[in-house]
């Protein structure tokens, strides 16, 4: 479980995160959505301890998020981003890996986990000795997703992870990780500008608009009860949803 | 290892060279090189072990250095002493001269018996239809190029109060090298330069010294400077050598050393000697001037490297301390290369000798690597650091695991320029006796003659190119594979 408890951030006087309380429930996926600017991404960021707080406390599992135990916490998440944040001077295979050879996990345990990833993520072993250059966009989403998922993880953030691919291979990827969200079944927080892959992929929509949590509920709580303007405003927006 | 061996070297002249040879320095021109050839050879006479440090600098390098104990004696002129070292305004006795260097630990031997004071001189066809035969007709002629050494430029006895007291308003005055100066005086760049007047190239060159019919120059009389603590016998051995070498022969004795292209060899025909046979052919000479011009380069980068990546480390994060690395390190590199040499060689740890060359090439060598290292890590995407971050690394995991090998192809082509540039201006070595591809550049500007300049400077060009070659294949081996693949 994740708790959020009077989380506000500001730059300077910008305010990208007003006071928030949010509670994201253990082995269930939620997703961020709202229009660009409205602070999911920096809930995210704020959780895996790239920002600091403003106000208020975040705890994961109890942990409360904090300078001397970011480094355990981070190691029991697993964060993916829009472009996948590969390093380009290793191949796929040891982006996975290098976290777990960093933290000398036994070698037959660790190539054992690696099959079952790319099984997992239908990503083929023999591109393993790639190295990102030499991947499809899709494919670089899969090893981020299998590096997230290496240590395996009680916590999956993920950050836009389909945004920059087309619409087939995006398709795709959504039908997979569904697949994986449902036979992991990790707390996930995931962060889209897009409602129909929101409501596809998770049981529980947070819709944020300037730095506010608007309304959270499922897909069907927020087509039939907005609880303002702007969601209606916002699903509308949505080409085709209505029409569903 | 290369840096271990100058290292090793360095260590082991200290410590094992017993007895210590006496060290005779000379400045940079022809007549000084032979002067010092000849008390190494008196000194050797008497049965010392003696070794010169040929062409150190100007006079206030071996001034520093005789004082710091680098050299025990050089050649050095009476009106130097007095207008340079003593600083005096009104002309001093010979004892007077010698009671006050005492006081600073230095002795002063008798006059060798040569006056070789400065002169302005000029190409004599064109004196001659301008009719100027003395100082004072420069005056009528303010649009004449004057070309003058920095040094005269500078001297107390120089350039600035000789116009003064001849009234000259030369409109066109500026400094040039002195062996430099005579090319630039035959092919008529400029029409009047100093020289001094035993300089051969007066004759060879068909030049007239122009009168100075006011007696502004003070008289240089040679002499050698030596620290007191010398042995007496050496002393004595130079007192020897006083009132032995009149204008005359001192004038023959600078022909032919230029002629011969040999110092060693005017100093035997001083000593009446058939000279020794010339040790070594030129590939073996280039082949060493080489090995010690690679031991330079290699240990000054060397430690450029340990030193200059973790300080661009440090510059890579915003604030003051990043900003004062950068500007630190460029300024280092607008320290002209004599000027450098001039503020270290005083200092306790340096003088003459290849630590200083080491050092200062070091400091050259400084600012590509850290300012490649800084720009390389700050080039980072924020995604990659990010991604580093939140899969838990601990900050030096991140350094070492991710940002450096991703950082390494702009690392190494720092450490590439630097290593380029490094082969360039470790000729600067020369300068302060350490050899290496200076040696035959800076002996062939004083002779003017050009295929010794080439015998370094050919040599330094391959070498520049072949280092060239050299970090294009450790790319292959330190920038991982993945940085070096096409997009596809």
């Amino acid at each position: 479980m994740i708790e959020l408890k009077s989380v506000s951030k500001s730059f300077g006087t910008m305010v990208a995160l007003h006071e928030t309380d949010l509670c994201l429930e253990a082995g269930k996926t939620t997703a961020l959505i709202g229009p660009s600017g409205c602070g999911k991404s920096t809930i995210l960021r704020l959780i895996i301890g790239l920002l600091e707080p403003t106000t208020g406390t975040i705890t994961i599992e109890g942990h409360r998020v904090s300078a001397a135990e970011i480094l355990t916490l981070r190691r029991r998440i697993g964060y993916v981003i829009q472009e996948g944040g590969l390093f380009a001077h290793l191949t796929a295979g040891q982006n996975v890996l290098l976290m777990a050879k960093h933290l000398k996990r036994p070698l037959g345990e660790m190539q054992t986990r690696l099959g079952e990833l790319c099984e997992l993520t239908h990503f083929p072993e023999k591109a393993l000795s790639r190295y990102p250059v030499e991947l499809s966009g899709g494919q670089r989403q899969r090893v981020s997703l299998m590096r997230a998922l290496m240590l395996q993880p009680s916590v999956l953030l993920l950050d836009e992870p389909l945004g920059a691919l087309d619409p087939m291979v995006r398709t795709r990827l959504q039908d997979d990780l569904k697949e994986i969200f449902q036979s992991l079944q990790q707390t996930t927080l995931l962060v889209t500008h897009d409602m129909a892959e929101a409501g596809f992929l998770a049981s529980r929509i947070v819709l944020l608009n300037e730095g506010r949590v608007v309304q959270s509920g499922t897909l069907d709580d927020l087509r039939t009860r907005p609880a303002s303007d702007f969601v209606r405003d916002f699903l509308h927006a949505q080409r085709g949803l209505t029409e569903v | 290892m290369k840096s271990l061996s100058i290292l090793l070297t360095v260590l082991a002249f200290c410590s094992t060279a017993q007895p210590q040879p006496i060290m005779v320095g000379s400045k940079r021109f022809t007549e000084s090189y032979i002067l010092g050839e000849i008390a190494k050879t008196a000194l050797r006479n008497a049965g010392f072990t003696v070794e010169h440090k040929q062409g150190m600098g100007g006079t206030i390098i071996l001034w520093q250095a005789l004082v710091g104990g680098d050299i025990a004696l050089y050649p050095e002129y009476t009106g130097t002493i007095s207008q340079e070292i003593l600083k005096t305004k009104q002309p001093l006795s010979t004892d007077e001269i010698r009671g006050l260097l005492r006081e600073k630990g230095v002795g002063m031997t008798g006059e060798l018996g040569f006056d070789n004071t400065y002169a302005l001189v000029m190409q004599r066809d064109r004196a001659d239809k301008l009719s100027i035969h003395k100082i004072n007709d420069l005056r009528e002629h303010p649009e004449l190029n004057v070309g003058l050494t920095h040094e005269f430029l500078d001297r107390q006895d120089g350039w600035a109060p000789l116009s003064a007291r001849y009234a000259l308003q030369m409109r066109n005055v500026r400094g040039i090298d002195h062996a430099l100066g005579y090319a630039a005086l035959a092919n008529g760049s400029i029409d009047v330069k100093d020289a001094y007047s035993t300089d051969a190239r007066i004759a060879e060159n068909n030049l007239i010294v122009l009168d100075d019919d006011l007696h502004f120059f003070p008289q240089y009389k040679a002499v050698f400077l030596y620290r007191l603590g010398t042995d007496a016998r050496a002393v004595t051995a130079l007192e020897k050598l006083a009132g032995t070498l009149d204008t005359a022969r001192m004038t023959r004795l600078n022909a032919e050393a230029e002629r011969t292209k040999n110092y060693a060899l005017a100093a035997a025909v001083y000593f009446g000697k058939k000279p020794e046979p010339v040790a070594g052919q030129l590939a073996g000479k280039i082949l060493r001037w080489t090995w010690q011009h690679l031991q330079l380069v290699g240990a000054s980068l060397f430690l450029a490297i340990i030193v200059g990546i973790p300080l661009g480390i440090r510059a890579s994060r915003p604030g003051p301390i990043s900003d004062f690395i950068l500007s630190a390190t460029g300024v280092i590199q607008t320290i002209p290369s004599l000027a450098l040499l001039a503020l270290l060689v005083p200092l306790p740890f340096f003088g003459i000798g290849p630590v200083t060359a080491i050092f200062a090439l070091f400091l050259y060598s400084l600012l590509p690597i850290v300012r490649n290292t800084a720009t390389g890590l700050q080039d980072i995407a924020t995604a990659v650091r990010e991604s580093a971050a939140a899969l838990g690394l601990e900050p030096q995991a991140q350094l070492w695991k991710v940002f450096l090998p991703l950082a390494s192809r702009t690392i190494l082509a720092g450490v590439k320029t630097s290593a380029i540039i490094n082969v360039g201006t470790a000729t600067l070595a020369a300068l302060i006796g350490v050899g290496g591809l200076g040696e035959p550049i800076i002996s062939g500007l004083n002779l003017n003659d050009y295929s010794t300049i080439l015998q370094g400077a050919i040599p330094a060009a391959v070498l520049a190119l072949l280092v060239q070659f050299f970090f294009d294949g450790l790319e292959l081996v330190f920038i991982p594979r993945g940085l070096r693949l096409k997009q596809r």
